[in-house]
């Protein structure tokens, strides 16, 4: 994780900071048709065809990257179900050169409406540098201008995912989420003793990183809104109590919560300085608000029912949380300081985990009913409910940087049943299992990284 | 969500066989220290490996006699904590034996079955754990010997993914180890 630290430094230093936009933009011309776009809030039924040909290799270090980054900036694109990749067998002119002028016609007759172009190259120093170009095919022009990212050779990935996240915000016009990580645990061991250990892996389920060992049972890590912390609940005391993880130097310490009480389901306030938690004292559980650098406590709720799973608003002045304070679990809304709090959710069934979107409109929960259970998403006042899964067991949602995706834990039924990570759109589609190589659950997606 | 809702009798000897098994299979899952790490205070002390003062199931002083004869644990209701009538007499045993052997602790476990969300059941398994603390103090045991934990849906003893399985772990376990006072 140290190296992680490093890495991320070292591309914030040298990579984006020295991101450079080159060449003359073609200007779009306005044709027959509008410029490439993709309108996601429409619905795309029909993905669109785009072609990532190998990236050139300019130097011969860079012969074993180009590849590479060109078969993940592609499989990032496809992932999101909106696109969909015209294969190489298909193409009638191959790139050779980065600065070659684009045969369009070639392209539009394998039908590629998408072309993203680039080069790869190391200098001596070891440092990978990739150029590209996204290019509009129907309409004979370079979308945006091309640009330049580098970095370590090590974060070829990051690079790569860097791209897809250019191409797919200049073709959809929406945030992207590529270059970005999940904090989950792994899972391993029978169903009585499951092990739980915390990691930390792309999005994608690459690069696998543990932060913790399988001695106690963690639960429920979240990112700080900048993804240098992590808290989560650990058993390692014996008892149920909040960590705090610094994902740098994977340190951790516990947050000075009285050490008589049990306390679980933390997250940070966006500006990173608070926590939000549950603490349980004999048979009630409420809501806690701790500076970290004071260890100051405010009570927020103060009910005998279960309060828990807090969310705060985006802009921090708000609160979504559950409560089965009318009998079963329930969602409400409360300021950030607590006192009263408004119910959102009236469906039939239970609500639970709600998670304030990114973008604020939306809020995404867990809902049980007639023995099954859902991921779904209301807006903030609970109307326009709309449920995104179904299965034996689906819990536990968390949203990608741009608020388009949700994550969350798939469990199978019975003794062998099985924990794993699953995606799915906002819109309900494109539900993917998300590769991980062991069990799998409680997902926390971080930022976009910097 | 109609059977086994009762706690374990002993007065019937196919559930007591039954229950010996569960105990079991309770003590590898829920008192082996590394599975949660050190300082679980008295939950590794009594473990499965012949842990320090099992002793013998013919010696009513033993965790063993405690474990299996007088019962180490209540069930409850879907999405319950109020204490049934059996369990109520259950727990009225396991306090006159509390009262009689001084020289024990106990963690009291809350746990759930796997139908609901993991901090909603960590809640729930708090509200168990706290409804038999507040019974065994009620009659007379002394709340320093008594430790409530939760642990939510992470540790269940059945594993099938049917009612048969739920009820019995949606339970309470007081989980006793040696020593004068838990905190």
């Amino acid at each position: 994780m140290i190296q992680l630290s490093a890495y991320v430094r070292r591309l914030a230093a040298t990579a984006f900071t020295a991101a450079c936009v080159f060449g003359a933009a073609t200007p779009l011309m306005a044709q027959d048709q509008g410029p490439l776009k993709i309108e996601i809030t429409q619905g795309v039924i029909e993905p669109l065809p785009v072609a990532v040909p190998d990236f050139i290799v300019e130097t011969a270090q860079a012969a074993e990257f180009a590849k590479q980054i060109s078969d993940v900036i592609a499989a990032d694109l496809v992932g999101t179900g909106l696109f969909r990749e015209v294969p190489d067998s298909a193409y009638i002119s191959k790139i050779t050169s980065f600065e070659s002028p684009v045969q369009y016609a070639d392209w539009k007759a394998i039908n590629v409406q998408g072309l993203v172009t680039g080069a790869v190259s190391v200098d001596a120093g070891g440092n990978l540098s990739v150029k590209f170009r996204v290019f509009d095919v129907f309409n004979d022009g370079q979308l945006g201008s091309g640009m330049q990212l580098g970095g370590s050779t090590n974060s070829w990935r990051r690079i790569a995912h860097k791209v897809a996240d250019v191409v797919y915000s200049r073709i959809t016009g929406e945030g992207a989420y590529f270059d970005s990580r999940v904090v989950f645990v792994s899972e391993a061991g029978s169903k009585q003793a499951r092990q739980k250990r915390l990691a930390v892996m792309d999005y994608d389920g690459a690069n696998v990183q543990y932060l913790t060992d399988a001695s106690a049972i963690v639960l429920a890590p979240r990112f700080s809104p900048t993804g240098d912390r992590v808290l989560y609940t650990s058993y390692e005391s014996g008892f149920p109590q909040i960590m705090m993880l610094d994902v740098g130097t994977v340190t951790r310490r516990r947050l000075p919560v009285p050490t008589e009480s049990m306390s679980f389901a933390p997250r940070f306030s966006p500006d990173g300085r608070s926590v939000v938690y549950s603490v349980s004292t004999g048979s009630n559980t409420d809501l806690y608000r701790m500076d970290i650098a004071s260890g100051q406590v405010a009570r927020l709720t103060n009910t005998p029912a279960i309060e828990t799973a807090p969310s705060f608003s985006p802009d921090g002045s708000k609160i979504v949380f559950e409560s089965d304070r009318s009998g079963t679990q329930q969602i409400y809304i409360m300021d950030a300081a607590g006192g009263d709090a408004k119910r959102i959710s009236f469906g039939q069934g239970r609500y639970g985990t709600p998670v304030w979107s990114p973008r604020g409109d939306l809020v995404a929960f867990t809902k049980q009913a007639n023995g099954r259970f859902h991921i779904g998403v209301m807006r903030t006042d609970g109307s326009e409910e709309r449920l995104l899964t179904a299965s034996f067991l689906d819990e536990g949602p968390t949203w990608a940087p741009n608020g388009r995706v949700i994550m969350f834990t798939r469990e199978t039924q019975g003794a062998t049943g099985e924990s794993a990570l699953y995606s799915v759109d906002i819109s309900g589609r494109n539900l993917r299992r998300v590769p991980t190589n062991s069990g799998a659950s409680d997902p926390a997606w971080s930022p976009l990284l910097k | 969500m109609t059977q086994t809702l009762s706690t374990q009798s002993r007065k019937s000897p196919p559930r007591v066989a039954a229950f010996v098994l569960m105990s079991a299979l309770a003590l590898t899952a829920c008192t082996n220290p590394d599975r949660f790490g050190a300082g679980g205070a008295g939950a590794g002390a009594a473990g499965a490996n012949g842990g320090i003062i099992a002793g013998s199931i013919n010696d009513p002083t033993s965790t063993a006699y405690f474990n299996q004869t007088i019962g180490d644990r209540v069930l409850f209701l879907v999405d319950q904590s109020t204490l049934t009538d059996s369990a109520r007499g259950q727990l009225t045993q396991q306090a006159q034996w509390l009262l009689a052997n001084p020289g024990y602790t106990a963690i009291i476990e809350g746990h759930a079955d796997e139908q609901g969300t993991r901090d909603y059941n960590l809640a729930l398994g708090s509200r168990r754990a706290a409804a038999v603390q507040d019974f065994l103090i009620s009659q007379g045991v002394n709340p320093s010997r008594l430790k409530p934990i939760t642990y939510g849906k992470e540790r269940p003893i059945a594993v099938c993914s049917d009612e048969s399985c739920y009820a019995q772990n949606r339970r309470a376990v007081t989980v006793l180890a040696a020593g004068a006072g838990v905190s």
